[in-house]
């Protein structure tokens, strides 16, 4: 396990009270808390460098400039990237997404094509599709789950076919924590003509991710689910993908030579960076990179797998309690979705809050699996790098004081 | 570690409601059907009103969701059954002051004078009114039906 007293030093937080009682923070798959290393390159970029980046002649441009791009070349080493320009920062994994959507997807969908999702992405990864689905006249086809909370791969395989020219699909889900084989199903695409787009958004945080080993074409993911602060998200495609792309956003910065009835795009990846960028919390996240990467990816694997075990299986105790996923850590990230027999998600979490315990409830912008899983909201307990065995114990305890409040075992008769 | 304080959410009566709802299923000839979705949390409430002569003379409800919205459904049906449709509108009023405004429950309220400590937990407020807005929409469709009556 990490020194996570040590760890939890850095999350000033995380020193706080919640409801009389100290703050256990499980909500991490929504966003995760900032360490001060990150609270301070920011207020450092502010008070030191301040300026805007590119063509500035001026020290604090030059400057601003160096560290933006040096944040680049961070992100792209963190994620084994082959340089820095197939990294572009975006606002966020969402707009990411929406970029291949509209610059990738606009060139090469069509009437009748099809893209291949799953029915346990975020709507993240299901929504923009739609809404090329539905410029182009193309089909979506979605793959199911099994009962253990899988990606169900031989459905997968059997609509991947001709037709496909894309597979989107997450690296691991939001709600389940499963980890789906990226890499295997890369092939799949591969082999039918299709492209992939991973969404990383869980998985780049939790998870040592290579590019190269994962096999995609397109990965999307967000800072401030990996330490950072919010406002940035990043997209990786490879280089000659994004060459042959058009621009997304016109303006500014992405520019080359402007005419009057047209102009050239400026070199990768600023073509897909108009306007000017959220520079400070771009510079932000590069010092998040560099504190995972003190702890190492494997590490934090390490840790979060550990802490999602213990919390499957006490949480497999308490009266009343349905866990979602895969039952063995191995196969899942630090997510724990599950229902309470006695209560609704929502007073659940309202309960779990009087305990100074955050977890999400509600549909975790996945209402796709949830129809799939036959309920309307989960409750959600997620893990980082400064969780320990105590935010488990406390979550517990919460939960004990849900049934204690509701009465074990609900049950609901209706009076005329 | 002793229990943290939640009489003011989770008052009995909430509870006892949300267990053994009262008026709960769709009513066998209802003059008019509502239903409204919380989309942020997904909770639902069905609404049939029978009613007759200007009185809500039965209605039941029917739905799916945290103790806070079905306990409010529940007691809805049970203060206005058998009660005029103006009344309905005022107690939807009071109940709503209650709620957003943080007025002090009218003690006309009765029961729903229990869903006051919700008024304290801003990101619940909603599944309470969600009941009460439904309601509205029933309002709104009898008035409607009435009228077409008057000028048909």
């Amino acid at each position: 396990m990490l020194d996570v007293r040590r760890i939890r030093q850095d999350f000033p937080i995380l020193r706080q009270q919640v409801n009389g009682r100290p703050l256990v923070y499980l909500d991490n798959a929504a966003t995760t808390q900032k360490p001060r290393q990150v609270i301070e390159a920011l207020v450092r970029y502010y008070e030191t460098s301040n300026a805007n980046i590119h063509r500035g002649i001026h020290t604090l441009a030059t400057r601003a400039t160096e560290q933006y791009e040096d944040a680049r070349r961070k992100v792209a080493r963190f994620i084994g990237a082959r340089g820095p320009e197939e990294v572009v920062f975006t606002r966020n994994a969402t707009e990411a997404i929406n970029l291949v959507a509209r610059a990738w997807g606009d060139e090469h969908i069509g009437e009748g094509d099809e893209i291949v999702l799953t029915l346990m992405e975020h709507h993240s990864n299901i929504v923009p599709w739609q809404l090329l689905a539905r410029r182009k006249g193309a089909t979506l086809r979605y793959a199911g789950i099994t009962d253990d909370g899988k990606l169900d791969l031989d459905e997968l395989r059997r609509l991947i076919g001709p037709q496909t020219k894309l597979v989107a699909v997450t690296h691991m889900s939001n709600v389940l924590g499963t980890i789906n084989p990226v890499a295997d199903i890369a092939e799949m695409a591969h082999r039918a003509g299709a492209l992939l787009l991973v969404d990383g958004a869980q998985s780049v945080p939790h998870l040592p991710v290579d590019v190269q080993a994962l096999g995609a074409d397109f990965l999307a993911f967000s800072a401030h689910k990996m330490l950072g602060p919010t406002g940035v998200g990043v997209l990786w495609a490879r280089a000659e993908l994004l060459e042959a792309m058009p621009p997304f956003l016109g303006g500014g910065d992405m520019i080359a030579v402007v005419r009057p009835e047209s102009s050239t795009w400026a070199e990768l990846p600023h073509k897909f960076e108009a306007g000017t960028p959220n520079i400070a919390d771009v510079i932000a996240f590069g010092a998040a990179v560099d504190y995972l990467e003190g702890i190492g990816m494997s590490n934090v694997r390490r840790h979060e797998e550990e802490l999602t075990e213990l919390a499957l299986e006490r949480l497999r105790r308490v009266a009343g309690v349905r866990i979602f996923g895969p039952s063995s850590a191995s196969e899942r990230g630090g997510v724990v979705s599950f229902a309470m027999e006695a209560a609704h998600p929502h007073d659940v979490a309202t309960i779990a809050d009087g305990h100074g315990v955050a977890i999400r409830a509600g549909h975790h912008c996945a209402q796709l699996l949830m129809r799939a899983l036959g309920v309307p909201a989960t409750s959600r307990a997620s893990f980082s790098i400064y969780n320990d065995v105590d935010d488990i114990e406390a979550l517990v305890e919460a939960l004990e004081g849900v049934n204690r409040v509701f009465g074990e075992g609900r049950e609901r008769t209706a009076v005329r | 570690m002793s229990e943290p304080p939640f009489d003011d959410l989770y008052r009995e009566l909430i509870l006892d409601h949300y267990r053994r709802p009262r008026n709960h299923g769709p009513l066998a000839a209802p003059t008019v059907q509502a239903e409204g979705v919380n989309p942020v949390c997904g909770d639902e409430i069905h609404l049939d009103l029978a009613i007759d002569n200007g009185v809500i003379a039965d209605l039941g409800f029917w739905g799916q969701g945290c103790s806070i919205s079905q306990s409010s459904a529940s007691m809805l049906t049970e203060r206005l059954k058998g009660r005029p449709l103006a009344e309905a509108e005022e107690v939807a009023g009071k109940v709503r002051s209650m709620l957003v405004e943080g007025a002090s429950p009218d003690p006309s309220l009765g029961d729903l004078e229990a869903l006051e400590g919700v008024a304290k937990l801003p990101v619940r407020v909603k599944c309470a009114l969600l009941a009460w807005n439904v309601l509205l929409e029933a309002l709104r469709q009898a008035k409607a039906a009435a009228q077409e009556e008057h000028h048909g």
